[in-house]
């Protein structure tokens, strides 16, 4: 159960990071994860009155609030049109409606969640998360640091030439991802991203460079490196088995998806 | 802390505890439409529409309605019992219980989709849970209610 003393809709972001300095304080979200835990909340802090729960959409980046609801990545026309509508790929699937309407999209990057599609989707992009104190750092670095007291302001989309593919496994409709995965090219980089695992998302590296040049690949260049980064990333992604699936059926998912992921990215298959 | 907002059109101010969930908040204001089902933020029972938007009531804090408009089942007899028609005529309801979650979100879906194909009804339904029906007949009652009411806007 959660019990708050003191709830507090603070005027500024300045406000609020001073609040998170105690160490039972906490900024609110959407709620969906939180409330299901027992905590005891000194002062809950609510960003919902600073104008944080939208997209904006510059030249150059996409701007999105901390407290945007993931129904509005889902629905939002240039966001899905820039990401050839992985973005609500990534979303759709997460419950219903009225949970997308309530959680938020910084509430999934800050919690940094194992089970986060949210997550994966974004670390396929040329994505930073805007904090109050440090400033702005990319979601690659963000994801593997510890949680700290500063607060997640906005999340920047670059708008950097994009080709990318999302895909997740799941049990039964609506429940969580057994496992993730998102493929990209950002301008001439390779990405690959692995989420669920259960462990959070990471990107895997391509050491061996099988992908090197992927946009300038023929097709038969492609499936070859395709298949070979796919064994490499079962070969080099962590899994583990939990309630929903094992660590060699996850292993198994991660080559699989992968391939898949690629395939569509290249070209070579619409869709599974 | 003191709250002002709509609830079905009626504006009120109600002081309330920071740690009460808008659910139990709804409850206590006598709109026993809003059930509370899995707990789990998973099944639609407890759907409420805040400024026309479909939320889990479950999962909201009551504080968080400040200055919006909350529409419960209660607010929408009318619209209910015309829709609930259908739902019974197709034998959409055995216990009943996720039919005020469920009537809400069919609402909020056709506010944002006019005419809603058979897919996306499906998909925007995904997040209510009904374990009497298997969902076939409640599309069917959905599809049908649309064909009528384009009917009889028509007419």
């Amino acid at each position: 159960m959660l019990k708050i003393k003191s709830y507090v809709k603070v005027k500024s972001i300045a406000e609020a990071y001073e609040l998170n300095q105690k160490k039972t304080a906490l900024v609110l979200g959407g709620m969906v994860w939180l409330k299901m835990g027992n905590r005891n909340i000194s002062t809950a802090i609510d960003l919902s009155g600073l104008g944080l729960d939208t997209v904006q959409e510059l030249d150059d980046e996409f701007v999105i609030g901390c407290m945007t609801p993931l129904r509005e990545l889902e629905i939002h026309k240039n966001l899905n049109t820039y990401t050839q509508g992985a973005i609500r790929e990534s979303i759709r699937h997460i419950v219903g409606v009225q949970f997308r309407n309530c959680a938020t999209v910084g509430g999934s990057i800050w919690g940094r969640y194992g089970f986060s599609d949210v997550l994966t989707m974004f670390l396929a992009m040329d994505t930073w998360v805007e904090l109050y104190d440090a400033g702005r750092i990319p979601l690659t670095e963000f994801v593997n640091r510890k949680k700290d007291n500063d607060i997640l302001v906005n999340i920047i989309v670059k708008k950097k030439p994009l080709s990318v593919c999302y895909m997740s496994q799941r049990n039964s409709k609506t429940d969580f991802p057994v496992l993730t995965c998102a493929a990209s090219l950002i301008g001439e980089e390779v990405r690959t991203v692995i989420g669920a695992r259960p462990g959070r998302a990471m990107v895997v590296e391509d050491k061996q460079q099988f992908l090197k040049d992927f946009r300038n690949m023929t097709d038969e260049q492609r499936t070859e490196a395709i298949e070979k980064f796919a064994v490499y990333a079962a070969e080099n992604v962590n899994t583990a088995g939990n309630m929903r699936a094992s660590e060699e059926y996850r292993t198994l998912l991660v080559k699989v998806l992968t391939k898949r992921a690629w395939e569509a990215v290249g070209g070579m298959k619409d869709e599974y | 802390m003191n709250i002002s907002f709509w609830l079905n059109g009626v504006r009120r101010q109600e002081e309330i505890e920071p740690g009460l969930l808008l659910i139990d908040f709804l409850r206590e204001k006598g709109c026993f439409s809003v059930k509370r089902g899995c707990e789990t933020a998973n099944c639609g029972l407890c759907t409420v529409l805040v400024d026309d938007r479909p939320i889990l009531s479950c999962s909201t804090l009551a504080v968080r309605i400040d200055g919006k408009k909350v529409v419960t089942m209660e607010g929408m007899q009318e619209e209910a019992k015309e829709f609930g028609t259908f739902l019974a005529n197709e034998g959409a309801e055995q216990c009943g219980f996720c039919n005020p979650g469920f009537i809400m979100n069919v609402f909020a879906m056709l506010r944002e989709i006019k005419e809603p194909t058979e897919a996306q009804i499906k998909e925007y339904l995904a997040g209510n849970l009904c374990r009497c029906s298997g969902f076939v007949s409640q599309t069917a009652s959905i599809l049908k209610f649309l064909e009528y009411k384009k009917a009889q806007e028509e007419a």
